[in-house]
């Protein structure tokens, strides 16, 4: 009963949003504020019966109500109960319910935090909210439909995939969509703006912490994601360019852009058109990723909707929304004019070349991304090409570290007019210092190759130049100490959610240069009692045990690991078997250190009691985390700074700005 | 500088740098694109020894041996033609016999020397190609 009450309320939902939709556009024509304030409960309506339509599937999954086709498809009732719950947005029809449950949330909250805004842009960004979601609520309807019963109901279910029943990849999925989804409200802002034909410095501060919000979300989503990969795929990998990474990268890329392109648009009133234009590429790399993700139309592990319809489905939806914007931004952009343009050696100059360098590395992921489908096609279905890793490296990597070279110098010019020389000399020791690193770590690693010493050099480099910034504010060792704290306190928190952001991005490139150049790899057959050495560390194998464990069994192998005769850790490898799907899976075990990471896999057992073993030393791997968490922390202590909590778009700005609607302000 | 000026140093920027992105790819795909092949198509056309490709086809039932040191033969077929694999490391959780499957590696005296054999997440998930190569057998069992 109560999944088709959760049926019908998400019909109501839709029937909700056909009405938000239209409202604030005909009023567009004919003013009527009682039509223009309804946005607001319409909106709490939504996010209700969404809520409700999700909460009717959570219960049909945590009841094992195998009545439900999608709980048979996915559950099974010796599942864990966290595993039944997050089983209702690991597969296709559940998570696109996630995914509009979040697009009505971001809705209800712009709706009800969005007070300073006024009334008729805030009714208009809802609008257009409701009219993603609408297309979401139709798609779900007619192609993903979760709320379908089978008659009559199998005693159990199928069970889930067990690669999925992690904690890792429960919180991955929602955290992507609040992302993605994030960046709906930046893509709503900015098509409202288009629409009133106005965009200024109030309306960048306006959107600015949601787009730092869906920043956020993604950061530590992609994130998530790629932990995941490394401990659980058991490859010590954590980054493989597969196709549906590059499609939560790209809007990561363009989303990056849009937080610098927007300060710009905050503190100079310039760039307008190209934030604008930028908020509506992030929001349609959302919207790609999620058709990417769920038509299977590329070779992906993730590809696990193989379904044309829902594909096509996704697409139409794709090109009406994208190609709909991008038409009214045609339109519209030429009343976007900056009021003024700027020296290239300037605050806003650096921020520009950052947009410029993301902008191409977002492109280039996406002709990476897409070219297996255009060789498909224009070959007819005869030619089949992979673009893979080494692809990537050999584009993304030459054109991103110029810009960790600029990032360096970027924050030391100031607005309007910087004095670059004056920058290079502040820096001197600094790039002295990472030449030196490079060289040292080139040195050590001779036989690798120049690329993971110029790799940690760049990320020297950055963690110099951005901390050498901060003691430049706080006036360190030029002031009294008592007067350098005063100012560190004093400084806008927005400033230290740059240097977050910065220092992480170079926590990130220092953990990549040394796992991705320098992880020592051994495979072999080990007996209990034989023992490896990897990279220093000695890896005792002591035979494997056999249990049995909630919904799996395993094969536990165990290694004890030392350094010149001291224990380090002991790692306890496993290997799962899975009734439910007759799957087996590979959980790796990993000893985690600042310097580098063991990591120990078992393989089959031999007749004898030996096992086929793969261990790994994966250096200064945990630094890509720590910097992920770094950025997000930047992003949270952004999101404190006073200018968003004294309510800045003030009515004297607003007056002058705006004319002759300040009646419609909030009442 | 003239304000036009200036904003022509820009789109110069922007140019110069969609330029270098455009050449980097360029010479990236033709060195790094990796063709998906069938065991047919190989022994068809014989990729140079020098050329990393991905094999994919079906794991032909009974040939897989797996020997001393972690390492591992089987043979790849489409049906028609198949070819020796050999592969040193663990294998993915899902690798059987007569499952889809894809390697990547390349040709070493008609033996496919595989350094990677591609972890699929889900058995209800195949690559496109090995899926395309399984119906030309007539052997799918899947949905159309």
């Amino acid at each position: 009963m109560i999944i088709e009450l959760g049926h019908v309320s998400l019909i109501l939902a839709l029937l909700v949003s056909i009405v938000q939709v239209a409202l604030p556009l005909f009023s567009a024509f004919r003013p009527n504020i009682s039509w223009i304030i309804l946005a607001k409960p319409a909106s709490l309506a939504q996010f209700l019966m969404v809520g409700f339509a999700f909460f009717s599937l959570t219960h049909a999954y945590v009841t094992s109500d195998f009545s439900v086709l999608n709980v048979v498809q996915n559950s099974h009732s010796a599942k864990p109960l966290v595993y039944r719950i997050t089983g209702v947005w690991a597969n296709h029809e559940g998570s696109m319910l996630l995914w509009v449950l979040i697009l009505a949330a971001f809705g209800f909250v712009v709706s009800i935090f969005g007070n300073n805004l006024p009334t008729v842009l805030k009714a208009r960004v809802l609008s257009i909210q409701a009219a993603i979601a609408l297309g979401f609520y139709l798609f779900i309807l007619f192609t993903s439909n979760p709320f379908i019963r089978v008659q009559p109901a199998p005693a159990n279910g199928n069970g889930m995939n067990p690669l999925l029943q992690d904690p890792g990849v429960a919180l991955h999925p929602p955290l992507l969509y609040l992302g993605y989804v994030g960046l709906s409200v930046a893509f709503s802002f900015a098509i409202a703006a288009l629409i009133e034909g106005r965009v200024d410095a109030v309306w960048a501060r306006w959107v600015r912490p949601w787009i730092i919000i869906a920043w956020m979300c993604l950061t530590i989503g992609i994130g998530l994601g790629s932990w995941w990969a490394y401990y659980e795929l058991g490859w010590g990998g954590f980054w493989f360019w597969d196709p549906v990474e590059n499609a939560s990268f790209m809007p990561w890329l363009v989303g990056t852009a849009l937080i610098h392109s927007n300060s710009v648009l905050e503190k100079r009133n310039a760039l307008k058109a190209w934030t604008v234009l930028l908020a509506i590429v992030a929001f349609s790399f959302s919207l790609l990723g999620t058709f990417l993700v769920r038509s299977g139309v590329l070779t992906s592990v993730h590809a696990f909707a193989i379904d044309p319809e829902r594909g096509i489905f996704i697409l139409i939806l794709l090109i009406f929304i994208v190609g709909g914007s991008l038409i009214l931004f045609a339109f519209r952009a030429n009343m976007l004019k900056s009021a003024s343009l700027f020296q290239p050696i300037s605050r806003e100059g650096g921020l520009l070349l950052n947009n410029l360098l993301m902008a191409t590395g977002a492109t280039v992921v996406l002709v990476g991304t897409l070219y297996p489908l255009f060789i498909d096609a224009i070959s007819f279905g005869e030619e089949k090409v992979s673009v893979g890793a080494p692809f990537f490296n050999a584009v993304f990597i030459p054109l991103m570290s110029p810009m960790v070279f600029a990032m360096s110098v970027g924050p030391f010019l100031a607005w309007k007019r910087g004095d670059i020389m004056h920058v290079f000399q502040v820096l001197s020791v600094a790039g002295i210092i990472s030449i030196i690193v490079a060289l040292g770590f080139w040195h050590w690693k001779l036989e690798e190759g120049p690329w993971g010493g110029v790799g940690i050099g760049l990320g020297v480099w950055l963690i110099l130049g951005t901390l050498i910034e901060l003691f430049e504010r706080t006036k360190l060792f030029r002031v009294a100490f008592s007067e350098v704290v005063r100012r560190f306190f004093h400084l806008p928190r927005s400033s230290f959610g740059m240097t977050l952001g910065h220092l992480g991005l170079a926590f990130l490139i220092i953990g990549i240069s040394g796992a991705g150049t320098w992880k020592v790899e051994s495979i072999q057959t080990m007996a209990p009692g034989h023992s490896v050495t990897v990279s220093g560390y000695k890896f005792l194998f002591q035979g494997g045990t056999t249990g049995v464990r909630e919904n799996y069994k395993f094969t536990q192998g165990r290694f004890i690991v030392t350094e010149h005769g001291k224990l380090i850790s002991i790692l306890k490898p496993e290997k799962r078997y899975y009734p439910v799907r007759a799957t087996t899976t590979t959980e790796a075990s990993i000893h985690t250190m600042l310097s580098g990471d063991l990591y120990a896999v078992i393989g089959e057992e031999k007749n004898d009691g030996a096992f086929v073993t793969r261990l790994y030393f994966n250096p200064l791997v945990v630094w890509i985390w720590i910097g992920v968490l770094t950025m997000a922390f930047g992003a949270i202590v952004s999101l404190t700074d006073r200018k968003y909590r004294i309510g800045v778009p003030t009515q004297r700005i607003f007056k002058r700005t705006h004319g002759s609607q300040v009646g419609a302000k909030e009442v | 500088m003239k304000r036009k000026y200036k904003r022509l140093y820009f789109v110069a920027i922007g140019l110069v740098l969609l330029g270098l992105a455009t050449g980097l790819i360029l010479n990236a795909l033709e060195e790094n694109i990796v063709l998906f092949l069938s065991p047919s198509q190989v022994v068809e056309t014989p990729p140079p020894s020098s050329k990393k490709f991905r094999l994919g086809g079906v794991v032909e039932r009974g040939s897989i041996i797996k020997g001393e040191n972690a390492q591992v033969e089987f043979r790849v077929s489409d049906g028609t033609t198949s070819i020796l694999v050999i592969y040193k490391g663990i294998l993915p959780d899902l690798f059987r016999e007569k499952q889809g499957v894809v390697a990547d590696g390349k040709m070493v005296d008609r033996i496919f020397q595989a350094d990677e054999i591609l972890a699929k997440h889900d058995e209800n998930y195949m690559p496109p190609e090995v899926a395309e190569t399984i119906k030309k057998m007539g052997q799918w069992k899947g949905q159309e």
